[in-house]
């Protein structure tokens, strides 16, 4: 069925071009050239013809980086330097100081700028013959006819957020009868001294939204502790943050950029902490919870970007074995805190995934529970994690958090018991307008 | 507070981050500010060669961060192929010094980073012949990037041992990248970032007067019937019902710590004052908590923590290597405070039978005020630890007539008392290296390595792939003056002499060759390990593996892939900033990249 969408396809499907014609003789390019010319220890004679057409591939794919940040910077270097020239790529943030100590194409005077241009023109200039198209906003706010241009995918983002969306917007994109639909994506994240790197194949291998629960939120803390009974100095800001400023700033809109509303932050913690004899919140654990800062180093950041940039170019050179070879290992895991280790696995593709898989899947709700208490741990459930969910079964509408109107008039059922509501083995879905191709199928059972 | 001439002046805005602290935000919550002064002081010395990439990617890794100070030694000049894959060249940059132009574009990073380029050979700059140590002492850290002439790596490696500096020895070939790590001999790293969950030690087996007192006040409730509470004649049934309310609001308050407290004392009477110890008894006391309330949060909490947090705190026995190493016991005027430390540490152990107490109380549910005694309780526990420990260091800088100025600062006493159960010792030895005659030996690691042999996932092959790739260098470099840039050391699968690069006779004969070389170590590792340790097919399959290595190194002539040698970039300047800062664990022994599986491995040689 899958015949023509084996991932050995895309290298294929590249055509020559006549612009990349100095590619296979410039000394520019003789280390890569010096591998790519000859057959490899595991690389199927059959399946690989050393020399011109490995090269012209590299030459002639187009690649979107979505991510000009730690990530994107390494990434954008990897790809120029690995003979691409044809790049894109799309971030909406601007400079800020604190990139300054890993992302590396930028420096003090492009503090405030936009990331995806200053990236794009650092590497253009250092690297002539590379084009590097910049798009300076919102990954949704692209269509399908942006995506459908480039034949690879490369994430380095923070957010998981973006991650569902261009993975679920790439599921939806393939077409079983063109090749071109399918677009491999590469997605690569750290925190501190860890991180990941995974290549997804739409539709054929395990995609972003089935291994959503390996990467699940961290629980929050109740609002009741926050109110009643703080004993953590993290306790003391998130009260500042979440239930002070609303009662005592509310027409001013929170800016954790701002240093004057980090300092009101800061000292209303302070003063909530001497109350309670709670010590340690300093001003940098403030802006740290507000702001959910995530520890970021160079050398991590350089590990992931440049194993997904390797996986990238296996792929359309078929030099090597690639990772996210359909029943091959499509994961690396790296830990690097204690010593260096990595595990490289296959996450299994889920037949009850959201965005992938059609089934629907099982899940135990208490009859007497409300429906009220489901609808609240959808956030927080590792598969689910919507913050504006919409319920409905077949025939009824159970609960839309958006728009107003067909809240109002749902809202009454968040009240109702389950059992009112739904029958033991009904179906209902899940969607949240945040992430359109994303479709939660229950079923549901009894039980506590 | 001081305030001139009776004016107020406002205080002061408490630790708003300076310029610095903003720029470096995103690592000084890793490494802290220690961890930054000790970077900014260092200065590491890359010796750079062939392509040339991941030595200066490593660096890439280390300015940013704010290394105080590196020199590139490296006089290849630049030539086209280097612009395709080193970013820290330019096209202006053509013809000119690689060092000099590398440390130039390395420099734009970071301000506050100083370079220096060194455009000599290793043979001229350190004078080899000479063998002195003295042009080594400037440098904290060298990386050595392959290839280069054996004897001036061995060199470079007996000088940086007897000065104690750290040395990595670093390849990239192709898909396929290693390092080497040596460190000083005795290498104690007191900060090893370990797991927060992995360092909580309770004490619940046996707590100490004030904890157990504290418990039992708490959980006083649990001991009284629910029925004697409000049971006055003239309690209105308002009051009942408020008294019991008070009471559910007090039970489901109680600090899982002390309910766990509370339930041992009770298993104790009914077990002939034994706790629970086998994985049955554990759970038979979970059930036991349990049964103390079905809903609460706090009896969820004691009940998930009972496996973990009933263990005695049994030291591990790498702590037990450090208390009783030679260094802890045979101390001089002039021992490094770590083994001080430790001697007083080791004399608390023998006198308590367990460590100083961390004195950290993981988050509980429990209410605000309770929550804060019960930390006081463990930090005024870990005061007293440290206090004694500290003492006890004081008296033997008398015994030990340590000089003033050597005075063991009392805060470093603190944060070994606080991490002490997680404290790591590497006992750094020499890596290995191919000389060209027969003489590598794998000594007491042969075991390990030949027991890698036989599994299929292990890179020990690429290992012996590079080795015997050194070894090939080692055996076919020219006689002649050195040149610049190496160049007159030839590497497999490169240009040959003759300049004819796509000669197939000529690849084929070098995989053949490296292949055979690596054969040979194969068979001196499992010898070395033992006779008739690998037998078919494993033996077979052991040397295919090791056939394919070879043949994928070969491949690539010597040159480097960009992302291989930017992959290899960010974990060898990781493993320098662990080094250079003291925290973290280290690579012991040689990690190797595989990108072609996409994965590492670490083996201990």
């Amino acid at each position: 069925m899958a015949a023509t969408l084996q991932p050995e396809g895309v290298a294929r499907t590249l055509n020559g071009h006549p612009e990349s014609e100095d590619s296979t003789t410039s000394p520019r390019w003789s280390h890569m050239n010096r591998l790519l010319s000859r057959q490899g220890a595991y690389t199927d004679p059959d399946e690989y013809e050393p020399g011109a057409t490995p090269l012209n591939n590299i030459s002639n794919s187009r690649i979107l980086v979505i991510g000009a940040g730690g990530l994107g910077c390494e990434i954008l270097k990897n790809l120029a330097l690995s003979g691409f020239r044809h790049i894109d790529v799309i971030d909406m943030d601007t400079i800020d100081v604190s990139n300054l100590n890993r992302q590396f194409l930028f420096r003090e005077k492009d503090v405030g700028s936009p990331k995806a241009s200053v990236a794009a023109n650092f590497v253009m200039k250092r690297c002539p013959g590379c084009t590097i198209t910049p798009h300076v906003g919102k990954i949704q706010d692209k269509d399908e006819d942006f995506y459908m241009q480039f034949n690879v995918v490369i994430c380095g983002l923070d957010s998981i957020e973006a991650r569902r969306w261009i993975n679920a917007t790439l599921v939806s994109m393939v077409d079983m009868d063109n090749p071109d639909s399918l677009k491999p994506l590469i997605d690569g994240g750290t925190e501190g001294f860890k991180g990941q790197a995974r290549v997804i194949f739409p539709t054929m291998t395990s995609c972003i939204e089935c291994q959503l629960d390996m990467h699940a939120p961290r629980a929050a803390v109740p609002l009741c502790t926050l109110a009643t009974i703080p004993r953590q100095p993290q306790h003391c800001i998130e009260w500042a943050h979440i239930i002070k400023w609303e009662e005592e700033r509310k027409d001013i809109i929170l800016d954790t950029d701002d240093p004057e509303h980090i300092t009101w932050l800061y000292q209303t913690a302070i003063q909530r902490a001497k109350q309670f004899k709670i010590e340690g919140v300093t001003y940098s654990m403030t802006q740290g919870v507000v702001k959910n800062i995530i520890p970021a180093i160079a050398s991590t950041n350089a590990i992931i970007a440049a194993a997904c940039c390797n996986e990238a170019f296996k792929i359309v050179t078929s030099s090597a074995p690639f990772l996210g070879n359909p029943g091959q290992n499509n994961y690396m895991l790296y830990t690097g805190d204690s010593s260096v280790y990595t595990y490289t696995f296959e996450h299994q593709k889920k037949d009850d995934c959201p965005v992938c898989g059609n089934l629907p899947k099982g899940i135990t709700l208490d009859p007497e529970s409300t429906l009220g208490e489901f609808v609240e741990s959808l956030a927080e459930r590792p598969e689910a994690q919507l913050k504006k969910p919409n319920l409905r079964t077949e025939e009824r509408s159970l609960y839309y958090s958006t728009p107003a109107g067909l809240e109002e008039s749902t809202r009454p059922n968040l009240k109702r018991k389950v059992r009112e509501i739904l029958a033991e083995g009904e179906e209902f879905v899940v969607n949240d307008p945040s992430f359109p191709e994303v479709t939660l199928k229950y079923v549901v059972r009894y039980g506590t | 507070m001081a305030s001139t001439n009776g004016q107020e002046v406002p205080p002061p805005l408490q630790d708003i981050p300076t310029a610095k602290e903003k720029k470096y935000d995103r690592q000084l919550r890793l490494w802290g500010a220690a961890g930054q002064v000790a970077l900014e002081e260092s200065h590491i010395l890359l010796l750079n060669s062939g392509a040339g990439v991941t030595g200066v990617e490593t660096l890439k890794n280390l300015v940013l961060p704010g290394i105080g100070q590196f020199s590139i030694l490296d006089s290849a000049i630049v030539t086209e192929a280097d612009l395709g894959v080193n970013f820290f060249v330019e096209d202006a940059s053509l013809g000119r010094f690689r060092a000099a132009e590398t440390v130039r574009m390395l420099e734009e990073l970071n301000p506050g980073v100083k370079g220096h380029a060194i455009t000599e050979t290793v043979d001229t700059f350190f004078d080899v012949g000479k063998g002195e140590v003295a042009p080594f002492q400037p440098y904290n850290l060298i990386i050595v990037a392959a290839p280069i002439e054996p004897t001036w790596l061995t060199h470079i490696l007996h000088c940086a041992q007897a000065l104690h500096i750290p040395v990595f020895y670093l390849h990239c070939v192709g898909y396929f990248s290693s390092f080497a790590v040596t460190l000083p001999p005795a290498f104690p790293i007191v900060d090893t970032h370990p797991d927060p969950t992995a360092t909580t030690d309770l004490r619940l087996l046996k707590p100490w007067p004030a904890l157990a007192q504290f418990a039992a006040e708490k959980t006083a409730m649990l001991n009284e019937s629910e029925s004697s509470m409000g049971e006055e004649d003239d309690a209105t049934s308002k009051e009942r019902e408020a008294a019991k309310a008070r009471r559910a609001h007090d039970k489901a308050h109680i600090p899982y710590l002390c309910l766990l407290l509370h339930y041992l004392e009770q298993w104790k009477q009914s077990h002939d004052g034994n706790v629970p110890a086998t994985y049955k008894e554990k759970t038979a006391f979970r059930n036991l908590v349990r049964a103390g309330d079905y809903n609460e949060e706090n009896f969820d909490e004691a009940c998930t923590a009972v496996l973990r947090a009933l263990n005695p705190p049994t030291p591990p026995s790498s702590i037990l290597d450090i208390l009783s190493a030679p260094e802890t016991h045979n101390l001089t005027p002039e021992t490094p405070a770590f083994w001080l430390i430790a001697n007083a540490i080791n004399q608390f152990y023998t006198k308590h039978n367990q460590l100083p107490l961390p004195g950290s109380v993981p988050d509980m549910k429990a209410e605000s005020s309770v929550y804060v005694q019960l930390q006081n309780i463990y930090k005024s526990k870990a005061r007293d630890d440290s206090a004694e420990v500290l003492a006890t260091v004081r008296e033997l800088e008398k015994e030990t007539n340590r000089p003033q100025h050597l005075a063991v600062d009392a805060k470093e006493v603190e944060n070994f008392c606080k991490g002490a159960a997680h404290i790591h010792l590497v006992r750094g030895r020499a890596f290995q290296t191919a000389q060209s005659d027969a003489s590598l030996r794998f000594g007491d690691g042969a075991k390990v390595l030949a027991m890698e042999l036989s599994m299929p996932e292990s890179l020990v092959g690429l290992h012996l792939a590079f080795l015997a790739w050194d070894r090939y260098i080692a055996t076919h470099s020219t006689s002649a003056a050195p040149e610049v840039g190496g160049e007159r050391l030839r590497v497999p699968g490169g240009a040959t002499t003759s300049g004819a690069d796509d000669d197939d006779e000529a690849y084929e004969a070098d995989v053949a060759k490296v292949t055979s070389i690596a054969h040979t170590l194969l068979d001196h590792l499992i010898t070395e390990s033992g006779t008739g340790f690998l037998e078919d097919p494993e033996y077979s399959e052991a040397r295919e593996r090791v056939g394919k290595f070879v043949r994928e190194l070969v491949r690539a002539g010597g040159g480097e892939l960009h992302n291989v040698a930017s992959v290899t970039g960010g974990l060898v300047a990781q493993e320098v900033i662990k080094v250079v800062t003291r925290q973290y664990v280290p690579v012991e022994g040689v990690c190797l990249f595989d990108g072609v599986q996409g994965r590492t491995q670490v083996l201990r040689v």
